[in-house]
């Protein structure tokens, strides 16, 4: 994955939700909150507890502070800057630097 | 070791009782029971709820197939002839033979017909038994006028059957006022005048002499006085005997006026054989009501049982609250102040027509007895004061004087209660009970109810459960924090109300005015099915989709692996061959798994989210259209095939279904909405285990709420009778609505009913009365919804905008790997982590 590396067209995303792109052969969720100070985010699509391709298509919210995706499977919340899943400390997901430039999404 | 031989006679309330207790101990027994009617134990505290449409069936309190499930061998409709106590068997009129090591007897009691000449004709008849009513009714049909003899609390249960069954109705009565035993003279006479206000006429201190026939009526009754009453009917409801003679044949000790003696173990003089419910003696005293049966029952239990604390029958409280012919009456204790040294309080207001009295200690400390007409609302707390013995305050005549000074009669705070005060009779549940089912994780009313059974009896300790209940919750800090999670400080109602009165049609706008944050997969949901309720656009709109659960969003359920379903909407379960076909070519085509479910229509599972608007262009070419299966919204409205085909049909329930399924069809709601039609009352279609059931009779409908399956099964509650077409679906339009305004996030109507002040009678008033005032509003905003459908699926796959969603990668056409299948049975199901873990190996 190289950096500037273009994933799709701004208008590809849904506000305050997310899609799935394919990244060198790796499913990655992005999700587009405009009204955020970071306004883009990816972590990995894959739920590990729910064990499938499916997080970005959880519903996007705050959850005590933190920007969050809950997971559409058994709704465990996933922290989109950290990864972290706030329910189970051993079952956290890999996060990518995302940005937007030109109206394209780009790896930062 | 072996297991112990019980056999019960009689399959009453009482008896029935006593099977479930036993079947629910530890105890290794082998249970037979022998019940003299043709049918198992039924409710016959609610009996005259069948003159008022209840079924009989709605009564039953058990099964046969109950009793053979759980090893329970029954017998029904051959009542025991005989016990022989030395070779410890029974024997029944038709000559079968019972060994048992103990019996139980629960015979309970039957209607006393005064010995008067003509008592036995045709037309004269009792009340106490499901054919008994058949009788009645049966009488009725062909009569103008009808009398109770009798002015107890029977007889006038049963003088309100009769006019309800649309007969002049008389009450005689022997004896100077009605219900002599639980109202003193005041309180009789106030019941008098409001009974004879209601078109019931009474005549007291006759006694009948002789009923024969007469010329223009089918009975004449005469009096001692030398008057006389004609009548087309009579039913007598002079006072209960108990079934004891099996007992006196058999030689146990009986009481000079009858019923079988016990001690406090609910022993007879044998010790082998036990007698509990309304035939038994305690202290020479029949205990006519349900409640004290059941401890009696559980006393037996207990008996049988190898527990060490041994409990016994204390005798029991007799304080009734009840509404006779619609007027509420009220008896406490000492109703007729004969204790020594006590001191009497009346109140009594003509004009208004209440009347109410107490009866307390001479130290003015302790209440002894109180007498209730027309109000009862003061009965809760007056029957707490009197069984927890709490101290009087000062002035106990304000206890039942109308406040003067504005100030509201000292009602008793529930915090003031003893752990052990009984809450609700019916199901012995204390104060203690409930607290501990709080501690246990209880959190809402409905919770309690559900756990404690407490309320579901006869209901009258409803309201002062509620009171427990709030009061509890909040002395823990509780004060249950109603905001639907931190983004919004408020209830599901309150955002309803807001987004309705201020017109607000986004989620965005909502929590700019009303809450803080971005929200959460707990408010965004709930909002989006509310501005759905509300106003009605497409659930894909642009500031729509972000808030939808993920099956909302997709317009399908999501499967364990990512993969998604595929039902279309079947209305009423009709289906042409045709779409059938359609169906299953789709199935084919896209190697989809297909099976019939539980809601009479067809699912197709394993659908890729990028085949989902192909799938559903073919479907809705061949005349489909969604089905709503991923929806909080109406899901099917099952039906049976009904009087165009059926033998017994009466109704056209598949045609009524169908138009219900499409009235409405896309109508968010808080939780899932099903319902069902049946043709008649054998009931093929479920329909009460469903939100809304609607049973035809000859005359039309009968509909059911707030019934539902799944996980706390719950039966539906008959709400109206012999509806025509048209005001059934008035109903449930409002029905519908009033729940969308007022209910939780995820409450299914049972839940919100069990929650809701007042329960069924309130909502009947709502609904059926117009108490509010919002009918015809709830039915404009219905009307909104009904015309502004449409099958989202079709405007969907017509937007190219609302099609990049489903999308699997938005750059990218290759499909998830981690989606594998393997066959079962001839068709798809996805693969378990060793499946695939193996495949991955062999491609590797
Ligand atoms: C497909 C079906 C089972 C089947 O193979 O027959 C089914 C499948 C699901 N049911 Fe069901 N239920 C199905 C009939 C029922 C029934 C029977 C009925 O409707 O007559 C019940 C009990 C009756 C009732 O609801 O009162 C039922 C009680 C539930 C419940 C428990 C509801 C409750 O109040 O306790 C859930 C969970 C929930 O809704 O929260 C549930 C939820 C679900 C979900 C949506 C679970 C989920 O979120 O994935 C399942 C996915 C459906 C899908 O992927 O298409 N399903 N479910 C049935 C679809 C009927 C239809 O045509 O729409
Ligand atoms: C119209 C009506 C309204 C009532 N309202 C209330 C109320 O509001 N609150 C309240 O607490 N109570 C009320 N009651 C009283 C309540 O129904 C009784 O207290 C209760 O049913 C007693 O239960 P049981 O099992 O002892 O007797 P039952 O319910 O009478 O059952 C006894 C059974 O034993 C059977 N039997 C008798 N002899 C034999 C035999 N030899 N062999 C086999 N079987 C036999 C009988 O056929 C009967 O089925 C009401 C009763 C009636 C009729
Ligand atoms: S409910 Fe009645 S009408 Fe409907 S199928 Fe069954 S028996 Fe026939
Ligand atoms: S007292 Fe009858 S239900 Fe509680």
């Amino acid at each position: 994955m190289s950096i500037n590396q273009i994933i799709c067209d701004k208008n590809d995303l849904i506000e305050n939700s997310g899609v799935a792109a394919m990244v060198d052969g790796e499913q990655i969720a992005i999700f587009y909150l405009p009204t955020t100070e970071k306004k883009i985010f990816a972590i990995s699509n894959w739920d590990p507890i729910g064990k499938a391709n499916i997080l970005s298509r959880g519903i996007v919210g705050d959850y005590e502070g933190k920007i969050v995706v809950s997971s559409p499977l058994y709704k465990q919340h996933f922290d989109l800057e950290s990864g972290l899943c706030l329910e189970d400390e051993k079952a956290p997901v890999r996060t990518y630097s995302v940005s937007l430039k030109n109206d394209k999404v780009v790896m930062a | 070791m072996s297991k112990l031989k019980v056999v019960v006679v009689g399959n009453g309330m009482v008896g029935h009782h006593f099977v479930d207790q036993m079947i629910q101990s530890e105890i290794n027994a082998e249970i037979t029971v022998i019940g003299g009617e043709t049918r198992p134990a039924y409710d016959r505290v609610h009996l005259s709820e069948v003159f008022a449409g209840k079924q009989p069936k709605d009564l039953y309190l058990t099964s046969r197939e109950f009793y053979s499930d759980n090893g329970v061998e029954a017998h029904f409709g051959d009542p025991v002839a005989d016990i022989n106590r030395s070779e410890k068997r029974v024997i029944t009129e038709n000559g079968q033979s019972f060994e048992y090591d103990k019996l139980v007897l629960a015979t309970g009691s039957y209607p006393f017909v005064p010995p008067i000449e003509g008592s036995d004709r045709d037309e004269c008849l009792t009340y106490r038994t499901i054919d008994d009513l058949a009788e009645i009714k049966a009488n009725a049909e062909d009569s103008k006028i009808g009398v109770v003899v009798g002015g107890g609390l029977l007889g006038l249960e049963c003088a309100n059957a009769v006019q309800n069954l649309g007969l002049e109705t008389h009450v005689v009565e022997f004896a100077p006022g009605l219900m002599g035993v639980q109202l003193d003279e005041g309180g009789s006479k106030m019941l008098r005048r409001k009974i004879e206000a209601l078109g019931v006429k009474v005549h007291t201190q006759k006694a009948t002499t002789l009923i024969n026939e007469n010329g223009s009526t089918k009975l004449r009754m005469n009096f001692a006085d030398d008057t006389h009453l004609d009548t087309d009917m009579i039913v007598f409801s002079a006072g209960i005997r108990p079934y004891d003679q099996l007992a006196k044949k058999a030689d146990l000790e009986v009481g000079a006026r009858g019923g079988i003696v016990v001690d406090y173990h609910c022993r007879t003089s044998d010790s082998d054989i036990y007698a509990i419910g309304e035939c038994a003696l305690f202290g020479n005293m029949i205990y006519g009501l349900v409640a004290p049966g059941y401890r009696m029952a559980e006393v037996a239990v207990n008996q049988l049982s190898d527990a060490e604390e041994k409990t016994s029958f204390k005798g029991a409280d007799m304080s009734t609250k009840l509404k006779l012919l619609g007027v509420d009456v009220g008896s406490i204790g000492d109703a007729h102040g004969k204790s020594a040294n006590s001191i009497g309080y009346t109140f009594s207001d003509e004009r208004e027509e209440i009347y109410k009295r107490i009866i307390v200690s001479g130290d003015g400390k302790t209440l002894l007895g109180a007498v209730l007409v027309g109000d009862c609302s003061d009965y809760d707390t007056l029957l707490q004061y009197f069984l927890n013995g709490i101290e009087l305050p000062e002035k106990p005549e304000n206890m039942i004087l109308p406040a003067t000074d504005g100030s509201s009669a000292p009602t008793l705070g529930v915090s003031a209660l003893p752990m052990a005060a009984t809450i609700c009779s019916c199901h012995n549940v204390s104060k203690g009970d409930i607290v501990a089912s709080i501690d246990g994780g209880c959190c809402s009313l409905g919770d309690v109810k559900c756990e404690t059974k407490a309320a579901s009896g006869c209901g009258g300790c409803a309201a002062l459960l509620k009171n427990v209940v709030d009061d509890e919750m909040e002395a823990r800090g509780l004060t249950v924090d109603k905001s639907i999670c931190e983004h919004f400080p408020h209830t599901r109602e309150e955002l309803y109300h807001m987004i309705r009165v201020g017109e607000i049609k986004s989620f965005t706008d909502l929590i700019h005015k009303h809450g803080k944050g971005l929200g959460c997969e707990i408010c965004k949901p709930a909002v989006a099915n509310i501005l759905a309720s509300t106003w009605n656009d497409h659930v894909l709109e642009d500031n729509h989709v972000g808030l939808q659960d993920t099956n909302d969003t997709f317009l399908a359920n999501m499967q364990k692996d990512g993969t998604y379903s595929v039902v279309p909407r079947v209305p009423g379960g009709e289906i042409k061959p045709k779409q059938l076909i359609a169906i299953g070519q789709v199935g084919e085509q896209y190697g989809l798994y297909t099976k019939i479910t539980g809601g009479q229509r067809v699912d197709l599972f394993g659908a890729r989210l990028n085949q989902l608007p192909d799938i559903w262009k073919q479907l809705i070419d061949a005349g489909l259209e969604t089905g709503h299966a991923y929806a909080k919204s109406l899901r099917t409205v099952k039906s049976c095939v009904g009087s165009t085909w059926c033998r017994y049909g009466v109704q056209d329930s598949v045609g009524t279904a169908i138009d219900i399924e499409n009235r409405y069809k896309g109508l968010r709601s808080p939780h899932k909405i099903k319902m069902a039609v049946s043709g008649c009352t054998r009931e093929c279609a479920e329909a009460q285990c469903k939100d809304v059931g609607i049973i035809a009779t000859e005359n039309g409908w009968n509909m059911y709420v707030c019934g539902n399956g799944g996980m706390k099964p719950r039966h539906a509650d008959l709400f109206a009778t012999d509806l025509t077409t048209e005001t059934l679906i008035k109903y449930i339009d409002r029905f519908l609505m009033f729940y969308i305004k007022t209910a939780d996030r995820l409450q299914r109507t049972s839940v919100w009913m069990g929650n809701l002040e007042g329960g069924l009678d309130y909502l009947k008033e709502v609904i059926i009365a117009d108490s509010l005032g919002i009918a015809e509003e709830l039915e404009q905003q219905m009307a909104h919804i009904i015309s502004t459908y449409q099958c989202e699926w079709k405007t969907a796959i017509e937007d190219t905008e609302k099609l990049k969603r489903f999308r699997q990668f938005v750059n990218s056409k290759e499909e998830d790997a981690n989606v594998i299948f393997v066959q079962e049975r001839g068709q798809i199901r996805p693969a378990n982590e060793d499946e695939k873990n193996e495949r991955n190996a062999q491609t590797a």
